[in-house]
């Protein structure tokens, strides 16, 4: 199969790979959205969406009725629903740019798609080989260019708009985007300082990343830092890093932008059906992305446990000879942990009340990326000092 | 009144990042989502009814299977949207409730104009209509929502009752008739 793979021309094989990430992605969003409703009803004492059914499956005994409490059917519903809603498109707007900005929010959310591995098996020789769509070596830094490409959609909608709301809102977009940029940024790089030896090829791939957490324990020693996940090695960086995809990714507290309250809709408020669900496919897309690089960089990717690397379960399950399984494996380790970030997100938001412009200002500038800075200092110096030990 | 001077400690370092606050909160809403749920799943599962419920009103009967309204027409002149339409009648006199005066030929409800507010049940010298549990009424036309006599006795059933005043009435009556024949 992977020979049938190669055999193709790489236009085709371009083209698979593109309608994969969208017939991937589109229903990952839908599921996510429909995920949200479930557990924020749930955690506000609530049902949610339960009662949609398709009559075939009603007859099923059990597992009709038990999808059927789960909600799972609904999402059909609302994607039927959004897909031949009458779609607006209001007279006082700029028409091609408000039609355009949904699309220009789709192409950054779903370029990074293609180079965030999602899993690894082992080939004959025992070696890690990666499953991504392109295997770059600037990894991290595709990520962070393409995926800050995604203000100019809303920046680009609100201004289409032509009215306040938005107008406010893609304002209020941009100035939250860019000011965690920063942070978001230099809170990778302990990580990146830390896989880059002196006298080695140098490398931002994501991939890396992961095969320095795959390590095993050698008892109390030095070498025992090469399972440790990232995590507990810089607790402040992945928490930088969190705090700082929160609001990149505009979900609460940093929910400013969208905050119903205040703004009806922030930059999507002119907006209605398929349009509209563009703009949340691409905000799901953007969670799933940036859960993802997180899981990657300092959750071991899709090693199943700090210490047991991919390679040892392999081992102990005796799968060495079946790549398929192990990359079956390890693609549902990585799904397992990128899930439960997207719980966390959706805990997180019906926990902690929505910060206010100026304080998400004041986080981002004066706590957020001082706090950045120091610890890329303290790291530099203490890697600086520990690495000829290591 | 004294004025007291609240005290407020400033925050710890630890406080100031509101880390264990969120933590807190966190904890407190993994506890939400893990408890039963609060909704009423709404048909399977019905809310309790408590007593002194304003229903759909009903005419009840007594345990004897006497209809009790007597049509005095009180609650058709106390209702505040003139929902109640009686035709008055008579009650043969060979029929056993013939002590009775009368007894209503017709009696409807216009359930579009009710209002709930139960003032024909305060007014009612039979206690004959009752506002009942029924709190969920609906019909495709603008006819189906008039409850006829038959209907209302459908609905009212059967409440107990404590003086059985026509049949005390009777009873009375024929002792006086009693003592005028012996005296």
């Amino acid at each position: 199969m992977i020979d049938l793979w190669n055999s193709l021309p790489s236009l085709v094989q371009g083209i698979l790979k593109g309608l994969a990430v969208i017939c991937v992605i589109f229903p990952i969003a839908g599921a996510s959205s429909m995920a949200e409703r479930k557990v924020s009803a749930w955690i506000q004492g609530r049902h949610g969406p339960n009662r949609v059914i398709v009559p075939w499956f009603a007859w099923m005994p059990f597992v009709g009725r038990f999808l059927q409490r789960l909600g799972v059917f609904n999402l059909l519903a609302d994607g039927g629903k959004l897909l031949f809603k009458e779609d607006p498109l209001p007279g006082h707007v700029k028409k091609f740019f408000f039609m355009i900005a949904p699309l220009l929010g789709l192409v950054p959310a779903f370029t990074t798609v293609t180079v965030v591995p999602f899993g690894a098996y082992l080939d004959q020789a025992g070696q890690l080989v990666p499953l991504m769509l392109a295997n770059v070596d600037v990894g991290i830094l595709a990520v962070f260019a393409v995926a800050s490409l995604g203000i100019y959609s809303m920046i680009l909608a609100g201004w289409a708009s032509n009215s306040k709301y938005p107008f406010l809102g893609s304002i209020r977009a941009s100035a939250q985007l860019i000011s965690y940029e920063l942070s978001l940024t230099l809170s990778v790089l302990p990580v990146f300082l830390w896989i880059n030896a002196p006298g080695q090829d140098a490398t931002l791939s994501l991939v890396r990343a992961v095969e320095f957490q795959s390590g095993t324990w050698q008892g109390l020693t030095f070498a025992s830092w090469g399972g440790a996940w990232f995590i507990f090695i810089m607790p402040v960086s992945a928490l930088i890093f969190l705090v700082a995809l929160f609001a990149e990714t505009n979900r609460l507290p940093f929910d400013m932008i969208e905050s119903e309250a205040d703004l009806v809709g922030g930059f999507h408020t002119e907006y209605g059906a398929f349009k509209w669900s563009l703009f949340f496919v691409s905000e799901y897309s953007h969670m799933v992305v940036g859960s993802s690089v997180f899981i990657l960089l300092f959750f071991g990717g899709w090693n199943p446990l700090p210490w047991l690397p991919l390679s040892t379960l392999a081992g102990w399950l005796h799968l060495q000879h079946w790549p398929v399984v192990v990359g079956a494996l390890s693609i549902v380790i990585f799904l397992v942990k990128v899930l439960f970030m997207i719980f966390f997100f959706m805990w997180v938001r019906w926990t902690v009340p929505r910060f206010r412009y100026d304080q998400v200002m004041r986080i981002g500038w004066q706590k957020l990326l001082p706090l950045a800075l120091g610890n890329l200092i303290v790291y530099a110096l203490a890697i600086a000092y520990l690495q000829p030990k290591l | 009144m004294p004025v007291v001077t609240l005290q407020r400690k400033p925050l710890t370092f630890l406080e100031r990042t509101y880390l264990p606050q969120v933590a807190a909160g966190l904890w407190t809403t993994l506890k939400h989502l893990l408890r039963a749920k609060e909704t009423l799943e709404y048909p399977e599962q019905r809310p309790t009814i408590p007593p002194g419920y304003r229903g759909v009103p009903t005419l009840v009967m007594d345990p004897n299977g006497r209809e009790k309204c007597v049509s005095c027409q009180l609650c058709e002149f106390v209702c505040p949207p003139k929902a109640i339409r009686i035709t008055p009648g008579e009650i043969a006199s060979d029929a056993p409730t013939a002590h009775v005066e009368k007894a209503p030929k017709e009696f409807e409800i216009d359930m579009l104009r009710c209002i709930y507010c139960g003032l024909c049940q305060e007014v009612c010298p039979e206690e004959a209509i009752f506002l009942q549990n029924q709190y969920s009424m609906t019909g495709y036309s603008r006819a189906e929502m008039v409850n006829n006599k038959q209907r209302l006795y459908e609905l009212g059933g059967t409440l107990p009752d404590q003086h059985f005043k026509w049949d005390q009435k009777k009873a009375a009556a024929e002792e006086a008739a009693a003592k005028v024949h012996q005296g």
